[in-house]
């Protein structure tokens, strides 16, 4: 194997790829991150849950593959001086040269080295960067305890040219609905994809303007696996099993009253009065006509408290969040002004965005359960 | 109708107050603890039949009014049960940190006169006054006294039984329900007993009481004639020891000071060591059982929860792990415990002794719980609460995990053994 290519078009693929490898290793030559050189470059790294390849242009003197630790490649490429670097094969080694530098990698056995799982058939595809942003407002709510595989995961919906994503974590929901090209009118598909894999994928594949998924391929290639492809790049992931929560009946279909409040404004405050929230304890929101109280701390506890203008439609209502969970849903919303819709003050309210018009459905909602005040 | 509840004649005894002299302890009872707290926001409602409990299909009588009582309606029967025995009972789904809240400040009352207080439940506490007599007057007195800043601070009334001995002032706070005050003088102890059926000794639960009845012992007073030997040979000698003494009115377990608990836990040494996890599983369920009760017993949750596992060779691991809320459900403590041990690596591996704690702890009333979306309005929280009250009506063993349904039968010295746990404290 011999080839040159671009210093900055091979530390970005090797840096990219690099994502995939696995932290602890369950077998040593998938620590490896594999080349093969033949009209393009393609890098892959595999970690038996999610596989990632990307191809870049070479100058190819000598086709061939090599598997070298992919930790070590990624470290050097991020470091090398502004020259084209080449790689060659000798014998049980790998030289990488680039300007004056020049390293010597041992390889480790090709032939050991798994093979990628097949991309699932071709689904559709979405502008990346809306896909991206629409999975980072869902992914938040996700569960990072993998007590409940299931809440570790995105909940991929498609029916026809509609995407749904929720994510939850028995405290908070995150619905986001967006609108994509699927290779038939008719498709339609469910999914449950890690959420951090999902989220780290999208956000990695935003260099191109469309993002390709690959779904459905149930019995044949690519079962129990979504693919992504975009710019160069394609990675797949192996789903979850199990059944997700029927997350569309939690969602109220009305509400006693919503407020609204300037977004920034209300996520500074909500900041500041939580410094004195303990863990686990929360901040309490009091709307009154034209106002919200936020409160924070009790008894013979530091307290806090400050009033942002508010508009309120509905009876005057006291209702409490942990605040990480009401900033997590704020950040996410996407919007000059906050909605906040409620019922009671122990059952489901609804963070979304104020909409443009009457009757406009929101494409994102972040559902988030209360905390029950003591006493 | 409960075996218990044939104890329960209300109307303290008419005729003076009996002689206070040695009867040091107090036993301070609510007065239907749960309806006497919400009748102080709803005054309309006295004097009528109340009832605190979950108004769904399945809820239970958390509490009942003595109104309502005398429909034949008791604390932990079925809600539907109880609306056909009185239709016009008005039912008021129970607000246990309000009650906690009163409990608190009862409490509090009860520390003023003596850091002697032992709470046996959110209602109920013994005193040792001994100390106090100096300060505010005999016995009699100080519990006139309780009764008083209770009902003039709280509004509610309560029950006081004045005795030498816990056990028999505990039978005279019962005696004298409600709102009454009952000195058991130290010499009249025996002819109180004497009188009363087995099933008022502690200890005796419906298999003994059946046992002794088979004998021809059916009161208190057959059961002080007749010679230890020959109670030690039908019962076993610790049974028959601990029941003979009971029958004379000798108790002699001291009121203990709780401080506020820091943690709360139970294990157990099997008799020989045992490696197999569906046994060491129920196990661990029977102490989450016993772990949970008594965190809601004393209106506690925590949030940390351990096991601890000793193996043959006396090597022990402690495995903890804190979750994101304080839990008193002994489900969420079992599911852990299970978790920790399966995590241990200690499957099948011989052990003698397992134990469940929870640390980490906080009162109920003053945490504020972060609501789950699939949680049921009314669920675990008020099925293990709905037990407490079966256990404490009829008895322990008297509900249980159907896992744990083949055990034997509660034994006799429960409740001292436990008293020993609940000491051990860190």
């Amino acid at each position: 194997m011999k080839f040159r290519i671009d210093r900055d078009a091979l530390a970005d693929a090797v840096a990219w790829t690099a994502r995939s490898l696995p932290a602890r290793p369950p077998v040593p030559v998938l620590a490896g991150m594999h080349l093969e050189a033949g009209d393009r470059l393609k890098l892959s790294a595999f970690d038996y849950e999610v596989s990632a390849q990307v191809s870049a242009d070479i100058d190819v003197e000598e086709p061939g593959t090599a598997l070298v630790s992919g930790r070590l490649l990624s470290e050097i490429c991020r470091s090398l001086p502004p020259h084209p670097v080449e790689l060659t094969t000798d014998g049980a080694k790998v030289m990488l040269s680039c300007g004056s530098a020049k390293f010597t990698l041992m390889t480790m056995p090709v032939e050991d080295y798994p093979s990628l799982p097949a991309m699932p058939p071709p689904a559709g595809s979405v502008g990346s960067d809306e896909f991206a942003a629409a999975v980072s407002q869902v992914a938040i709510a996700a569960g990072r305890d993998d007590t409940i595989p299931m809440l570790t995961g995105v909940r991929v919906e498609i029916e026809g040219e509609t995407v749904t994503l929720a994510s939850t974590d028995r405290y908070r929901l995150a619905v986001r609905e967006l609108h994509w090209k699927p290779e038939r009118p008719d498709f339609s598909a469910v999914a449950l994809v890690p959420a951090k894999t999902l989220a780290d994928t999208a956000k990695s594949l935003t260099s191109g303007a469309e993002l390709a998924i690959a779904l459905g391929g149930v019995g044949g290639a690519g079962d129990g696996m979504i693919g992504f492809e975009g710019g160069g790049r394609r990675t797949t992931s192996r789903l979850l099993d199990g059944d997700f929560v029927k997350y569309r009946s939690l969602l109220p279909s009305e509400y006693a009253g919503y407020a609204e409040v300037q977004t920034s404004a209300f996520v500074e405050a909500v900041k500041r009065v939580s410094l004195v929230a303990e863990r686990n304890t929360p901040v309490r929101l009091s709307f009154s006509q034209g106002e919200v109280v936020l409160e924070a701390g009790t008894g013979d506890e530091a307290q806090a408290v400050e009033a942002l203008e508010a508009t309120l439609e509905g009876d005057d209502i006291t209702i409490a969040f942990n605040p990480g969970f009401l900033l997590d849903g704020l950040g996410a919303i996407g919007s000059d002004i906050a909605r906040l819709s409620f019922t009671t003050p122990t059952k489901p309210a609804v963070l979304t965005g104020k909409p443009a018009g009457d009757g406009a459905n929101p494409n994102y909602r972040y559902l988030i359960m209360p905390v029950r005040l003591s006493g | 109708m409960s075996r218990k509840q044939q104890l329960h004649r209300p109307g303290a005894p008419e005729g003076p107050p009996g002689d206070d002299t040695g009867c040091p302890i107090l036993h301070v009872d609510m007065d239907a603890f749960f309806v006497s707290v919400e009748l102080l926001d709803r005054p309309e409602l006295r004097g009528k039949p109340v009832i605190v409990g979950h108004p769904g299909a399945r809820g239970v009588v958390a509490a009942a009014s003595y109104e309502v009582r005398a429909f034949g309606v008791y604390s932990a029967m079925p809600i539907s049960r109880a609306r056909r025995l009185c239709p016009r009972a008005v039912i008021i789904p129970p607000a246990h940190e309000k009650y906690a809240r009163v409990s608190a400040a009862v409490m509090e009352i009860f520390r003023s006169v003596t850091p002697l207080v032992e709470p046996l439940a959110m209602d109920e506490a013994f005193l040792d006054v001994s100390g106090a007599i100096r300060r505010l007057g005999r016995p009699a007195e100080i519990a006139r006294q309780i009764r008083e800043q209770v009902a003039g601070q709280q509004g509610i009334t309560c029950s006081v039984g004045v005795a030498s001995t816990k056990f028999i002032a505990k039978l005279a706070s019962t005696r004298s329900k409600p709102d009454g005050l009952l000195v058991v003088p130290a010499d009249g102890v025996a002819a109180f007993l004497r009188p009363l059926p087995m099933a008022a000794l502690w200890g005796v639960g419906e298999r003994t009481e059946q046992h002794l009845a088979r004998l021809g012992l059916r009161t208190v007073g057959d059961l002080a004639d007749t010679p230890l030997p020959a109670l030690q040979r039908e019962l076993g000698n610790a049974a028959g020891a601990h029941l003979y003494e009971l029958s004379w009115g000798r108790d002699p377990r001291p009121v203990v000071a709780s401080t506020p608990d820091k943690s709360v836990g139970a294990e157990e040494t099997f008799p020989y060591d045992i490696s197999d996890p569906e046994v060491i599983r129920r196990e661990l369920l029977r102490l989450a059982e016993k772990v949970g009760a008594r965190l809601r017993a004393g209106g506690n949750s925590g949030r940390t929860i351990s096991v601890k596992l000793r193996m043959a060779d006396f090597k022990t691991f402690t495995r903890a792990r804190t979750l994101p809320e304080p839990t008193d459900l002994a489900r969420v403590i079992y599911a852990t415990a299970c978790e920790l041990y399966e995590g241990s690596g200690l499957e099948r591996v011989q052990l003698r002794l397992v134990g469940v704690r929870v640390e980490n702890l906080a009162p109920v009333g003053q945490t504020s719980r972060q609501l789950a979306l699939d949680e049921q309005e009314s669920g675990w929280h008020e099925a293990e609460r709905a037990m407490d009250q079966v256990v404490r009506r009829f008895g322990r063993g008297a509900v249980r995990p159907a896992a744990l349904v083949g055990e034997s039968a509660p034994r006799e010295h429960d409740e001292r053994e436990d008293r020993q746990e609940g000491g051990e404290r860190r």
